[in-house]
């Protein structure tokens, strides 16, 4: 089979729908140099000196914005950052017209978070500066879903350590990997309040390409019916499905809803969904844990189970900033934007 | 395979071996024996060649000497002349000991402008300060553009900007020669990777 990568091909990134199994092994190659760099003494590399990266971010995220600055940093690129509520965005100027600003400003690549689903992808269509969605409503927000499923490749991807030249050859190399199998027969639970969850959305659609088995779970009025369309298992009893996951990721409860009726109780829901370390023994298995952050410890996921062993919550910070590396430097490392 | 171009072998299996052994006594003579001497590998070929003569090395003084592998991928002055549809394959940067005040070989089966090791050279600092940095190179075909040269060579092979030097290695291409071919010339400037 012929594995020689096809060219790089996109501009922008709004979402995981547009990417194939082999652009996400495509970053994924990228993003396995880029944390050996985070490892070194020197965490600064030459390779985007002189592009400019603006952050745009119209909800509040200080984990995102700040991984997504270390990352553009940390390759040598130019960071503006326009916190909305401090800039003439409160003042009601109208997204086009801060995006035709920001194009004006010569910037290489624009991030944007924002309320609205399809924000990115209007500021795509206007802007020469490639775009990252980083969260749009309840749409996608592909990133985080890249360092969920590096995380998991990490783990369970095939590239077993072998030692043919000293010190090298224990990391995977995705240039030489079937990309739709890399979590072939791997079954992830994704559990909480799926509905309105665009890292649910995003991690459903990038597993299934990774050729994984994805199972949601939440509440009924949290997890409609017609989200099997997703081409997931869809359940309302997480004890029912937990056997023999191979991970477990919680999402984060957002407690406003409970105010909004959704469901009767926050004590109700984490008993009925909250991840405990008794709970996660019913995989009988290893199973790993992954939470996109930030915990509310004692909800989705009890104290004791966030700082165990399963838990690789820690690691996909890391991997963040690697896989945001590895895409910024994809988008924007060649000449492709200028 | 190319019509139109004319190939020849420069150097065969033999030739290569023997350039090697050559090559690990010239680097245990320079710096008189394995003493804070470790290896680095540039990516793809260099890092077979380097483990040649770390095998080499440790026939003749029984140590295995250190031994890393570089990519300068990210190093490169010509990203942003490379259209972003052509970006080149990033493969695994491992050096997994301190380089500080060591004497680091670096290894590359071509020395041509000498951008690669120019890139590598600041790839290296950031990665530590060693003692010395010196350079081995199984084929100099000249046309430098910027001034570097090799430490040790296994074949000076003068060349014309229009001719291309291919190295062939068992554990990458599964046969070891190093062959010249004349006329047709590769797309040189938007080759994924080797300078």
């Amino acid at each position: 089979m012929d594995l020689k990568p096809k060219p790089w091909q996109h501009k922008d990134l709004l979402g995981i729908e547009q990417l194939s199994a082999h652009d996400i092994a495509q970053i994924f190659q990228a993003a396995v140099s880029m944390k050996e760099i985070l490892e070194r003494p020197i965490k600064k590399l030459p390779t985007l000196r002189g592009k400019s990266v603006g952050m745009l971010f119209y909800e509040a995220s200080t984990r995102t914005r700040v991984s997504f600055e270390t990352a553009a940093k940390t390759l040598g690129a130019d960071v503006g950052a326009f916190a909305v509520n401090t800039s003439s965005v409160s003042k009601g100027e109208s997204l086009l017209d801060t995006a035709k600003t920001l194009d004006a400003m010569k910037f290489d690549l624009i991030v944007i978070r924002h309320a609205s689903s399809g924000a990115a992808a209007f500021l795509a269509d206007n802007l020469s500066a490639g775009v990252i969605n980083a969260g749009d409503g309840q749409h996608e927000h592909p990133t985080q879903a890249l360092l969920d499923a590096f995380t998991l490749c990490e783990r369970f991807g095939p590239g077993a350590p072998s030692e043919t030249v000293p010190g090298t050859g224990t990391k995977t190399d995705y240039t030489k990997t079937v990309p739709d199998k890399l979590l072939a027969g791997r079954k992830i639970v994704i559990v909480g309040d799926i509905l309105h969850s665009r890292v649910a959305r995003s991690n459903a659609l990038c597993l299934r390409r990774l050729g994984a088995d994805v199972t949601f779970v939440g509440p009924p009025t949290l997890l409609p019916p017609e989200m099997a369309c997703w081409d997931v298992t869809i359940s309302h009893d997480l004890d029912a499905v937990l056997q023999g996951a191979d991970a477990v990721m919680a999402l984060r409860l957002q407690l406003e809803r409970q105010k909004s009726g959704l469901f009767p109780s926050v004590q109700e829901y984490a008993k009925l969904y909250g991840l405990t370390v008794g709970r996660l023994k019913q995989t009988c298995r290893e199973t790993l844990l992954l939470h996109p952050g930030p915990m509310n410890r004692g909800v989705e996921i009890d104290s004791e189970l966030a700082d165990s062993f399963s838990s690789v919550v820690e690691e996909q910070v890391t991997n963040g900033v690697a896989v945001r590396m590895a895409l910024i430097y994809l988008l924007i490392g060649g000449g492709f934007n200028s | 395979m190319d019509a139109g171009t004319t190939k020849k072998q420069i150097l065969s299996e033999e030739d290569i071996q023997r350039a090697i052994a050559r090559i690990a006594h010239e680097i245990l003579e320079r710096n008189a024996g394995v003493e804070d001497l470790v290896l680095v590998g540039i990516q793809r070929r260099g890092v077979p060649l380097a483990g040649r003569i770390r095998a080499k090395v440790a026939e003749i003084e029984g140590i295995h000497v250190p031994m890393g592998v570089l990519d300068i991928t990210y190093y490169r002055d010509d990203l942003s002349t490379i259209s972003g549809n052509t970006l080149p394959v990033v493969h695994e940067t491992a050096v997994r000991f301190p380089i500080d005040g060591k004497v680091v070989v670096l290894v590359d089966d071509v020395l041509y402008t000498g951008r690669t090791i120019r890139a590598a050279l600041d790839a290296l600092m950031d990665i530590g300060r060693p003692k010395k940095i010196q350079l081995a190179a199984l084929v100099d075909r000249g046309l430098r553009e910027l001034p570097i040269q090799a430490d040790f060579v296994g074949k000076d092979l003068p060349t014309s900007c229009r001719e291309t030097v291919s190295v062939c290695l068992r554990e990458i291409d599964n046969k070891d020669e190093v062959v010249l071919s004349m006329g047709q010339q590769r797309q040189a400037r938007n080759q994924p990777i080797d300078t």
